[in-house]
This record gives structure tokens, C-alpha cells and sequence, in this order.
């Protein structure tokens, strides 16, 4: 884990000067009581992707909990997050972390916050356009996207050309006939 | 058994199924077609939002998925072939059935009430209802020397409000057991793949998949058995070992199992970067 200097067990945090409110607020936009965790580490222990994340999924709870914003919603741990599910089935208390996750990632979005992992918010980006035009993703469209927006297209070529080769890319997008429909529904979104 | 009266099911293929992994697909309605099922296309069906809508917009994410329910025939099952699209669209639907403003939302977008009597199925659970021996042409258990590691990602992982939905532990053993294969035991049958990292973050998903396959290299097993279309994908292109393992979609060695599929094998295997025919050929399944 790449511990960043805030995250020194040592640092003190003075709950006066943190944001009391961030909790509800958290708890409000998931539907999800983070109060019940016991802080047992479960969640950390089973998520697969733990070692590319600054902090482990109970820790960004405690850091909701504390108030400290900025920290939680600048965190890599929320983006990393691929809601594979396996904390919350392992959560002695059922906790929906990958939800807590979305919502911490919309709130950093609305907030401006720096986004830890701009790559996969791009990526993100990318797939919802895909679907906003044809509505069925279109991968060979997201990668052209998603490169184009990181100004790299020559990382990752030789996969790029193996999945090329074996048609796994497809040159033609797969489409929704009511494309109306589904543009409809990106216009009318109520979160940010 | 293959011409007469067809039961008709409504399908819900998937982004994945529908572009990437057609050999899934492909074999998915072959496979069906002889069971008895016919699979049609729901009409017009969109994206089930996948990892992205959710991630960054809950309210489109769950637009996304229930617009397809406001499509499906009353009348039948809606069957899913993809893992993920299934935990996105029962996700949305047992939010429809708890709260009552979704629900009215529901009927302003679409212009007709949610049906709750709509059954939203995994292929799964098809093929848990019923023994597969008496499908095969002869009886014979053709997958007699074949070990394999099933492999099912985040599929048993659920999310608090699926707890007490079906669960498919276990499964594909029982199945391809019954069918004469041996499952080796490992510990990575429900490590997830890695998923849409693949493309942000490939160094994270690299050693990950590396891990998977090592692993079942290890047992001895002659091949991987995947459930999800998703997890095929990145066991395939992410792996970077010298030594290969084959990579087989569930429905395609359940079809060669069933002494089927032999004209349409080729169409399959030529899709995956690790030819498995040398080992299917070596076992007399085509």
C-alpha cells in the first residue's frame, strides 16, 4: 500500500476542525448505515485489489466517519473499486461498500475534488458515451476514447492487436434501434 | 428432439456476448436449441449500464437497466447470459419491488406499469433443473479424463440486497462431474478478474490474472472453466505466464460434452488466443 504522509497512524486529527455533517450526508446518498462497521477489517483483508488502493475500504469509512472529506473523497481506494462484491458478501454487518464507493465517486465529481484515478474515471466517461450513441457499449469505440483522452496510443498495443486479430474487437458497433429513448436519459439525470 | 415445439424464453445477451465474446453467445443459443429452448433476442435492448453507469450516476444506472424490463414479454422468462448484466438488472428490479417511487418513476419513463411478475434468470438456473446426461446423444460421459478448475469471478459475490437470491456454488462441478469431468480444487475459483482494470489499470490486472492461471496450472488441471464472458476475456489477454492454459466458456464444453457442436466448434475456438482444439481433439470430443 502507498501510504500517503495523512494516513501516518501518528498524525493526530482534530475533530474540531472536520466535517461532523459528512457522515449522514454519506449515509444519506448510499442508503447505506457505514455506522454499522465494526472496523474488523474483513473487507480489507478479502478485496482483491487492496495493494493498488492508497487506503483499505474500512479505512475510507473511518475517514468518513471522522469528517475528514477532502481525504475520503481524494482517495484511490473509491475509484480502484470495481464492485466485485467481495467485501460486502464477507461484511459481518452487510455493509454495501461498492455502494458507499459510487456514492463517495459521485460526490467527488459534484465537489470538484482531484480525482485520484482520472485513467478510470476517462474510462467511465468513455463507456457511458458508447452507450449515450448507440446504446450497447461499443469497445473498440471506448479504447479510440478512452486514449484519445489520455493522449497515449501506444501503451497496451500489443493486446490492443491480439484481440484485434481474434475479433474480439469489433470494428462495427452493435445498436439500440430507439437511440432517442436512451439519449432521453442522459438529459434527464438527477445526480451528478 | 431438436426440430419439434421449441419453448420460447426471451434473451438478454448482453454488450459482451452480443460483440466480444460471440463464441459465447453462439454456443450459448446452440446450446439451448438442443435443451429444447428457443432464445429470442429481447428487442432492442440497451446496455445494462455495466461497471460505468453505477460508478458515476446511480439514477442513469438504474434508467439503463430498467429500461429493458419495460420491453420483455410478459409471458416468459427473461434469461441473461452475463453475470454482470444479471446483477444489474435484478439489482434494479428488487428496487422496483421495494420502493414505490421507483416504481412511479418506472411508469412515467415507460409509459406502462412495472411488471412484477417478470422472471429475470440466469442461464444457470436452467441448468440446474435438469441432468444434462440425458440430453447427450448416447449416454456417454465424453469428458471421462478431462480436469479443469471451474472458475466463476465475482458471480457468488452479491450485494447485500441480492442476499437471498439463488446461488450457484458449486455448480459447474456438479454439472460437468456428471458429465465425467474431474473439478481440481483451488482457492481462485471466485477471485475476481479484474474486470474494466484491465483497460485503466493493467499493471494492477496483470499479476492478478497471472496469479489465477499459475494457480491452476498448479493443480494440473488441463483447462479454466469460466461463467462470465468478462472474466474470459482478461484471463485470456492478461495472462503474460509462458506456459498456457485453455479457456473455455461453460457453454461450449457443456455443447462438445453433449457429443454437439461439431460443425460449430471451429467458429468458437478460432475467437480464443489459447486454441484449446489440441486438447478437446486429444479427449475425442470432434
Amino acid at each position: 500500500m502507498n501510504s500517503k504522509p495523512n494516513a501516518n497512524p501518528a498524525s493526530i486529527v482534530n475533530l474540531n476542525q472536520t466535517d461532523s455533517g459528512f457522515v449522514a450526508e454519506v449515509i444519506r446518498r448510499s442508503g447505506v448505515d457505514i455506522n454499522k462497521c465494526w472496523h474488523c477489517q474483513t473487507c480489507a483483508g478479502g478485496c482483491p485489489f487492496v495493494r493498488a488502493m492508497d487506503y483499505p475500504p474500512n479505512r475510507v469509512i473511518r475517514m468518513v466517519q471522522l469528517g475528514l472529506r477532502k481525504e475520503a473523497l481524494e482517495s484511490s481506494g473509491i475509484w480502484i473499486c470495481v464492485g466485485c462484491n467481495t467485501c460486502s458478501i464477507q461484511c459481518p454487518n452487510c455493509i454495501d461498500i461498492p455502494v458507499v464507493n459510487d456514492a463517495l465517486r459521485q460526490m467527488a465529481m459534484a465537489e470538484g475534488v482531484v480525482v485520484a484515478e482520472p485513467n478510470i474515471l476517462h474510462f467511465h466517461q468513455a463507456v457511458l458515451q458508447s452507450i449515450q450513441r448507440h446504446g450497447r457499449t461499443h469497445k473498440l469505440e471506448v479504447m479510440m476514447r478512452y486514449k484519445l483522452k489520455k493522449h497515449d496510443w501506444f501503451s497496451d498495443m500489443a493486446v490492443g492487436m491480439k484481440m484485434f486479430t481474434k475479433r474480439k474487437l469489433e470494428l462495427l458497433p452493435s445498436k439500440s434501434k430507439n437511440i432517442a429513448e436512451i439519449r432521453k436519459l442522459f438529459d434527464q439525470k438527477t445526480t451528478a | 428432439m431438436e426440430k419439434k415445439n421449441l419453448i420460447d424464453l426471451s434473451y438478454y445477451p448482453g454488450c459482451s456476448l452480443k460483440t466480444t465474446s460471440q463464441e459465447n453467445n453462439a454456443s450459448l443459443i446452440y446450446l439451448f436449441k438442443h435443451l429444447g429452448y428457443k432464445l429470442i433476442e429481447l428487442e432492442d435492448w440497451n446496455c445494462c449500464g455495466s461497471s460505468s453507469a453505477h460508478s458515476i450516476d446511480t439514477q442513469l444506472a438504474f434508467d439503463l437497466a430498467s429500461r429493458n424490463f419495460s420491453l420483455a414479454p410478459s409471458d416468459r422468462p427473461l434469461l441473461v447470459a452475463c453475470p454482470s448484466c444479471l446483477l444489474r438488472l435484478r439489482g434494479a428490479y428488487l428496487h422496483l419491488e421495494e420502493r414505490e417511487l421507483a416504481r412511479r418513476h418506472y411508469e412515467k419513463m415507460w409509459g406502462k406499469p412495472f411488471d412484477a411478475k417478470l422472471q429475470i434468470m440466469h442461464f444457470f438456473e436452467f441448468l440446474d433443473q435438469i441432468n444434462l446426461l440425458k440430453y447427450s446423444n448416447d449416454g456417454i460421459r465424453r469428458l471421462e479424463g478431462l480436469k479443469f478448475v471451474p472458475y466463476y469471478g465475482c458471480m457468488l459475490a452479491r450485494p447485500p440486497i441480492m442476499r437471498h437470491e439463488k446461488n450457484y456454488y458449486g455448480l459447474m462441478e456438479k454439472i460437468l462431474s456428471n458429465l465425467g469431468a474431474r473439478a481440481e480444487k483451488w482457492s481462485f475459483s471466485s477471485r475476481c478478474c479484474g474486470t474494466f482494470l484491465t483497460v485503466a489499470r493493467p499493471e494492477v490486472v496483470e499479476p492478478m490474472v497471472n496469479e489465477i492461471i499459475q494457480a491452476a496450472i498448479d493443480t494440473q488441471a488441463d483447462c479454466v472453466v469460466t461463467a462470465c464472458a468478462m472474466c474470459h476475456m482478461n484471463l485470456e489477454v492478461r495472462c503474460s505466464l509462458k506456459e498456457k492454459l485453455p479457456i473455455l466458456h461453460f457453454s461450449e464444453i457443456i455443447s462438445l460434452a453433449l457429443g454437439i457442436g461439431k460443425s460449430e466448434y471451429k467458429g468458437w475456438f478460432s475467437r480464443h488466443l489459447v486454441d484449446p482444439k489440441p486438447l478437446l481433439r486429444a479427449l475425442n470430443l470432434f
